[in-house]
């Protein structure tokens, strides 16, 4: 077969034969894909959720409301109808590698179960840490309205971690913003518990 | 299988490997291996969106008119990473959120185009799957390799089993952006003195 | 963040060549003089301060009220091949003295992923038109600053090739210059956050 001469109906029916393939075939693994994408983004926050609230019954993630202007979210643990614990998603943008996700829990006395990170960007090996328990482990057991969310240099109860500063920092910053939008839910919605 | 296909598989793994001879795609090479597991990762995206568009353009090669050639590759190339990142999003999402950004930018991967217009528009279907192949292993091995060494080294890992423990010093150098730069150089220097260049 | 902060940042503390790894191969292929790479800068920084208005107008006109995000590998790298080419086209024929020192560069601004990659990152970003805009041009800015100080130590370099052992001649020695530069680039980590 003789190649195609450069005319210009041919050029313009080259690019658009081909732009037009292009785009049913990206449109036809789109459609197929978009369930699954959102099933697997569902399914990693409420893995998350369940680890970090205690006894439930209800569907948190189901039962979801936006709190700071739709900033964070707040999934409810309910036992019998009555809130046990929430879980918070917050976030902080000041990460080494940019935004910064996790999931918080807390108990209704102000108690933080821990939290798990569900979206990171950071150093391997450095900042990375944050996922894991040695540093996570500080946060278990603070109280919202007691303790002091800041790094020990700033007078806090958590400990850098070495080199990895500003990922230690960020964390912190998810978290505080988290335990302020729960002390407004606690003194205001929770009231009622 | 003929010794010509042989030659067009095998060419990409050794003699012109993408990395260490030709230096293509160096954005992810040393963008993405802070870990074996995501140099493979890398690798083997790479190596379907190259062999996948080296045979969808060696079929389309003569309906192409000659002046419009670069931008219709362009968009075949595209659609190939997009596809392979929707499908990654939905079945792989780990490690689609450790590969981020370098996923889209595939497309300006020079080692895709590069084979495209060097061998693809003017071979046939089979021998530009193998040279898509051959090339696409080539440069997996060389992002897992590079990964390797800079786990090992800056991690104390290995394909995240950790063998130094809690309390290991890694070069931690190694993980971060100066290290890829330093262990690309020592790769490509012990590649130098088995392939008997540099004399 | 301001203004202010998006230049210090993208251009010293996480330059886009040295620790993003975006644009490797212009920075390690029109280096070797200092006058060449000062051109390149100059002609990265042109495409892609355009390149980030018209991708931006691209995708918040033409692809989300279509609800074609999905699309946006493809239609940004299309974008970008034609302004290139474009932009080739207006520069010969009105200013031919901006012709001569950036003519032969366009064409290689194609396949340079730091123009893709910046597009692509102010949308994931979800900056504004002038975010966008500040943000590509302060990385075109620490592109440009990488690769002249880059083609600074390789003029010094070359001069002293013959001295060095034969293992690290060419490739090996420039990646090494390289990884120096990339770690006093480290140096600025931390600044502002």
């Amino acid at each position: 077969m003789k190649p195609v001469k450069s005319s210009l109906f041919n050029m313009i029916m080259a690019m658009t034969v081909v732009s037009v393939c292009s785009a049913a075939s990206i449109g036809y693994v789109y459609q197929k894909t978009k369930e699954p994408i959102e099933a697997s983004k569902t399914m990693k926050i409420s893995k998350a959720i369940e680890e970090m609230v205690g006894n439930f019954d209800n569907k948190p993630f189901d039962e979801r409301t936006a709190l700071s202007g739709g900033d964070l979210e707040l999934y409810p643990a309910r036992e019998n109808g009555t809130i046990t614990s929430v879980a918070i998603k917050s976030y902080s943008n000041n990460g080494f590698g940019g935004k910064i996700e996790l999931i918080i829990g807390i108990l209704m006395d102000g108690t933080v179960t821990g939290y798990k990170i569900i979206q990171q960007n950071e150093t391997p090996g450095l900042g990375t840490k944050i996922t894991e328990n040695k540093f996570s482990e500080q946060f278990v057991g603070l109280n919202a309205h007691d303790d002091n969310f800041e790094l020990s240099k700033n007078g806090g109860e958590i400990d850098a971690l070495t080199g990895a500063t500003i990922s230690s920092n960020a964390v912190v910053e998810a978290v505080k913003k988290a335990v302020t939008a729960y002390k407004k839910f606690a003194g205001g919605a929770g009231n009622d518990q | 299988m003929t010794s010509k296909s042989m030659q067009n598989l095998t060419r990409g793994i050794f003699k012109e490997n993408p990395v260490f001879v030709m230096m293509l795609g160096m954005c992810p090479t040393l963008g993405v291996t802070t870990s074996m597991a995501n140099g493979i990762g890398m690798g083997l995206a790479t190596l379907f969106v190259l062999a996948l568009s080296n045979m969808a353009i060696s079929l389309v090669k003569n309906l192409i008119p000659a002046m419009v050639r670069i931008p219709c590759y362009i968009v075949i190339i595209a659609s190939f990473v997009t596809i392979i990142n929707l499908l990654m999003e939905a079945y792989l999402p780990a490690l689609h959120a450790q590969l981020g950004i370098y996923i889209p930018l595939i497309v300006v991967n020079c080692i895709i185009l590069g084979r495209a217009e060097a061998f693809a528009s003017k071979n046939n279907i089979w021998q530009s799957f193998l040279d898509g192949l051959g090339m696409g292993i080539g440069f997996t091995i060389a992002l897992a390799l590079l990964g390797g060494i800079r786990e090992i080294l800056g991690a104390g890992s290995i394909l995240g089993w950790n063998f130094v423990g809690e309390d290991g010093y890694p070069i931690l150098l190694f993980i971060m952006p100066p290290g890829a730069f330093l262990a690309l150089a020592g790769l490509i220097m012990v590649f130098n003195k088995i392939s008997g260049a540099n004399k | 963040m301001s203004l202010t902060m998006i230049f210090i940042s993208a251009i010293l503390v996480n330059n886009i060549v040295l620790s993003q790894f975006l644009g490797i191969c212009p920075f390690l292929g029109v280096s070797k003089k200092i006058s060449t790479a000062a051109g390149m800068g100059l002609a990265v920084m042109f495409v892609m301060t355009i390149a980030s208005i018209a991708t931006y107008l691209v995708y918040y006109k033409l692809l989300v009220p279509n609800g074609l995000e999905f699309m946006n590998t493809v239609v940004f790298i299309l974008v970008i091949a034609s302004l290139v080419q474009m932009v080739e086209i207006i520069i010969k024929k009105t200013s031919p003295a901006l012709y001569q020192a950036l003519g032969i560069f366009l064409p290689l601004i194609t396949t340079n992923c730091a123009v893709l990659g910046i597009a692509i990152l102010s949308i994931q970003k979800e900056y504004s038109l002038i975010y966008s805009v500040c943000f590509s041009l302060a990385n075109a800015m620490g592109f440009t600053l990488a690769i002249i100080l880059f083609a600074g130590l390789r003029e010094r370099l070359n001069a002293s090739m013959a001295s060095m052992p034969k293992a690290v001649r060419g490739v090996p020695i420039v990646l090494i210059t390289a990884a120096l530069l990339s770690l006093a680039f480290m140096g600025f980590s931390g600044i502002g956050r």
